[in-house]
């Protein structure tokens, strides 16, 4: 039996489709949901197992798109796109009543899966990190903003301000993860499986800091004010 | 672009940034705009202004848009 396919696991064939009636979608999308929806025979079988190749096809393609950037390699990164294919086709199927029409099915259907592949990878780094939690490299901070080597002495000085700032004036919990995604290079999905959290709490955190460095810096000389600094 | 300009760049944020969790409920919908020839942006500012600065969201997108093509 499938892993998608669990007893009591995506039960749709009652569901009420919200939103746009079928009429209002295009035709691909309207036929995706009348075979998803269409009890429990063969013609829903079929649109599952049709699905579902669809899935472990973008899975794969996009655990190898994303291989350079994650210490994840061989067998466990195909293990990762066959587990993120099955977990998304669950969730698509428990979720099939939320599909509103506001895409094409396939679109709305592509986007759990690559989410899963974000998640599973970021979970699957502390398999064999690269940078461990809290490693704080400070001389790597020019390479992760792109600095050019030969620019790294005249940038000293404000890149030592900004290691001041976040020292002195970031709260642990902002200096942590500030630490961890920016200086260490950590991948901000890493992070937040290791910390558990969303990635948008992790997100909303560099933001902070991020204005919070700057204020710093333009009020201490090293930048000037203005531009899309509004908030 | 300067040193300066690139450190300055990271700083900044954006106050139209609607944040992950936002971007991510249409990323669906902001995916399909851009493969049709549509302009995304005028539509989901917000959006926009997220992926702009936040690497693993604009990653997703590029994904998402890997997938789209890919059909």
């Amino acid at each position: 039996m499938p892993q998608w396919r669990r007893p009591g696991a995506g039960s749709v064939a009652s569901v009420e489709l919200a939103g746009p009636t079928e009429r209002e979608l295009d035709a691909e999308s309207a036929d995706w949901l009348r075979r998803l929806s269409a009890g429990a025979g063969a013609l829903r079988q079929q649109a599952e197992r049709e699905l579902h190749a669809r899935l472990v096809r973008i899975a794969l393609a996009e655990v190898n798109r994303r291989s350079a950037s994650t210490p994840v390699t061989g067998p466990e990164l195909t293990d990762v796109a066959h587990q993120a294919a099955d977990d998304a086709m669950l969730a698509i199927l428990a979720k099939l009543a939320d599909f509103r029409g506001e895409s094409r099915f396939i679109t709305w259907a592509y986007r759990f899966v690559i989410l899963e592949v974000s998640s599973k990878l970021g979970r699957h780094y502390w398999r064999n990190p690269p940078v461990m939690l809290d490693a704080a490299q400070w001389e790597r901070l020019p390479d992760r903003l792109g600095i050019d080597p030969d620019q790294h002495a005249a940038t000293a000085g404000i890149l030592a301000e900004v290691r001041r700032v976040v020292e002195d004036e970031l709260t642990a919990h902002q200096r942590r993860v500030f630490v961890a995604v920016v200086v260490d290079g950590i991948p901000l999905d890493a992070l937040a499986a290791r910390l558990s959290l969303q990635r948008n709490a992790i997100y909303k955190v560099i933001f902070d800091a991020r204005r919070k460095i700057r204020q710093a810096l333009v009020a201490n000389g090293y930048l000037e004010d203005g531009g899309l600094e509004r908030r | 672009m300067s040193e300066w300009e690139r450190l300055d760049r990271f700083l900044r944020t954006d106050p139209r940034d609607v944040g992950c969790d936002e971007a991510m409920a249409v990323l669906h919908i902001y995916a399909d705009l851009a493969a049709t020839g549509e302009n995304p942006v005028e539509r989901y500012p917000g959006v926009a202004a997220h992926l702009a600065a936040c690497g693993p969201c604009a990653e997703d997108f590029t994904g998402l848009l890997a997938a789209v093509a890919s059909d």
